[in-house]
């Protein structure tokens, strides 16, 4: 469903990403692992045709979003497309209820009617009632995150883009968007690309676990597999040790 | 040559060269980015003339550029047409030509101050707030934010932002002039002591249909002005608060600097276009 193949990522003389190559199937999530600073969300923006690689391409589907000529182009991919910001980068004019319905808006073919149920309905799942009338920035930043994936999660795309879904939640509310994931799989069968540094926590939701270490992949592996590669780096980053192969920078 | 002079030439040579790198990419970068202002230039103007068309974000950006501005520009402008009462006043007492103060005062509101005066004052007020908006969006995501969802920012953001300027300017500018006029009017008959009638039936025979358009030509010129340079500064803001800052503090500067010289070529133009 996503191919990418041998992209290069740098900014000025910094290199980010040196010939990164993942193939993520249909249906199947796949969870990006790795240190700060690495080029995960660099990564995501690529995918999104946001940024742009130096090298290499980048598929959705059957269609190429680093070959798109133009921004109408890139914009019928990203139709497709579902994304949860690091940031959350809500829109801190609009309400949550606005931010949450500001993608089926921007569509046509949704009545107003249709519009304010799906949101309700979303709103309402993902337990943000009571703060439906708050602007982003009177509410936590936990809660903006949940409000970011709520608007993801509303048209139903065919590809979910979730960067960092849980950090900022606690154990409990982290443990729920593993739950509304699990939901909406079953729901639409999404692909999914989570970047996660919720490890192991996150594998109950990853088909495939990819880490990404001095811009290139180091292991594509199964959870499972990945839990007992013996490979050092993987086990360093795993158990959070200070000491071995990867350095902190 | 001693070797240490040789040293010290090589050491100058070399800041010699390095100042020419400096001046050459300090250029370099300045012909970039007058090019790549062109081109938001473009892409805007695409936005604002394809569909889907946004009225209500029009008339959000109307308000908040125009009626928020209003009151400011009232005041202004009154006291602007008082000043250029007394000044007048005061100027044509030494000719003995005091009965064409109204015609002064009209004239120099319609023509030069009222659409300049006008596109100084928002530009400070709005210009600011739109490029420190629209920066934030920049640096906050949002704007990658709206691309993802395959939201156009130059038709969502950009396109009701510059329409709104186009439209506000040109309304404000009548506001001030108007208002103007009535300042040196009040200043003139109440405190001056010139004839009421006269002060109206010289301004009316002054002032022509061309002296109007030229103000609303220059008017629309600088809204023009005040929209791109606004949203461009905003749209390419820098990193972090450094770059909120920067970015405001140039979209005020280089908008202003812009409105001034443009008014400049305007006036020559359009008072020989008028001459002929
Ligand atoms: N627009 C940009 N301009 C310049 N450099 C950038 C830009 N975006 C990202 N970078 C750089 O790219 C590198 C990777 O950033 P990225 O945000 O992808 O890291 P990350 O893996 O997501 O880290 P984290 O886990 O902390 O979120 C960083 O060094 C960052 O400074
Ligand atoms: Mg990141």
């Amino acid at each position: 469903m996503i191919s990418i193949r041998n992209v290069h990522k740098r900014f000025g003389d910094q290199v980010v990403l040196d010939g990164v190559s993942i193939e993520i199937l249909p249906g199947q999530t796949t969870t990006i692992v790795g240190p700060s600073g690495v080029g995960k969300s660099v990564l995501l923006k690529l995918i999104m045709g946001i940024l742009e690689p130096e090298q290499g391409e980048i598929l959705v589907g059957d269609k190429n979003i680093t070959a798109a000529s133009n921004e109408a182009e890139r914009n019928s991919i990203r139709q497709d497309l579902g994304v949860l910001f690091q940031s959350a980068a809500l829109f801190d004019s609009l309400t949550v209820y606005q931010n949450i319905a500001f993608p089926l808006q921007q569509r046509c073919g949704h009545s107003a009617d249709e519009i304010h149920d799906k949101t309700r309905k979303i709103i309402t799942e993902m337990n943000l009632a009571p703060y439906s009338n708050s602007y982003p920035e009177e509410i936590s930043i936990g809660l903006r995150k949940r409000v970011g994936m709520a608007r993801a999660l509303i048209t139903e795309p065919k590809v979910l883009l979730f960067d960092e879904p849980n950090t900022g939640l606690d154990p409990l509310v982290g443990q729920e968007v593993y739950d509304l994931i699990d939901e909406c799989k079953k729901e639409w069968h999404f692909t999914g690309v989570v970047i996660s540094h919720e490890l192991p926590e996150v594998f109950q939701v990853s088909d495939i676990v990819v880490m990404l270490l001095g811009g290139k992949v180091i292991i594509e592996a199964s959870p499972d597999d990945f839990r007992n590669s013996p490979m050092p780096e993987v086990q360093q980053f795993l158990h959070g040790r200070v000491d071995g192969p990867i350095h902190i920078q | 040559m001693s070797a240490d002079a040789a040293h010290v030439e090589a050491k100058e040579c070399k800041s010699f060269t390095q100042r020419i790198e400096i001046v050459g990419t300090y250029i370099l970068d300045m012909v970039e980015n007058w090019g790549r202002s062109w081109i938001f230039l473009y892409r805007t103007i695409l936005g604002v003339i394809s569909p889907p068309f946004r009225p209500r974000l029009i008339i959000t950006q109307l308000y908040q550029i125009g009626v928020q501005s209003t009151l400011v520009i009232a005041l202004i402008g009154v006291f602007t047409g008082a000043v250029l009462a007394v000044q007048g006043e005061y100027t044509l007492s030494k000719f003995g030509a005091t009965a064409f103060t109204g015609s002064a005062v009209a004239l120099s509101l319609i023509r030069e101050l009222g659409p300049v005066l006008t596109a100084l004052m928002v530009i400070g007020r709005a210009g600011s707030a739109i490029t420190a908006e629209v920066g934030i969006m920049r640096i906050t995501e949002q704007i990658d934010a709206l691309r993802s969802m395959a939201v156009d920012p130059m038709r969502y953001l950009m396109a009701p932002r510059f329409v709104a300027g186009l439209i506000a300017v040109p309304l404000l500018t009548a506001i001030f002039i108007v208002l103007g006029i009535f300042g040196g009017y009040i200043v003139g008959t109440g405190l001056l002591g010139l004839s009421s009638g006269t002060f109206i039936t010289q301004m009316v025979h002054a002032v022509g249909t061309v002296d109007v358009y030229s103000g609303f030509i220059k008017s629309i010129v600088f809204g023009f002005i005040f929209g791109w340079v606004s949203c461009y500064k905003g749209y390419t803001c820098g990193f972090g608060a450094v770059g909120v800052n920067r970015a405001t503090t140039q979209s005020v500067v280089t908008a202003s600097v812009a409105v001034l010289i443009t008014d400049y070529f305007l006036t020559s133009i359009l008072t020989r276009l008028i001459m002929e």
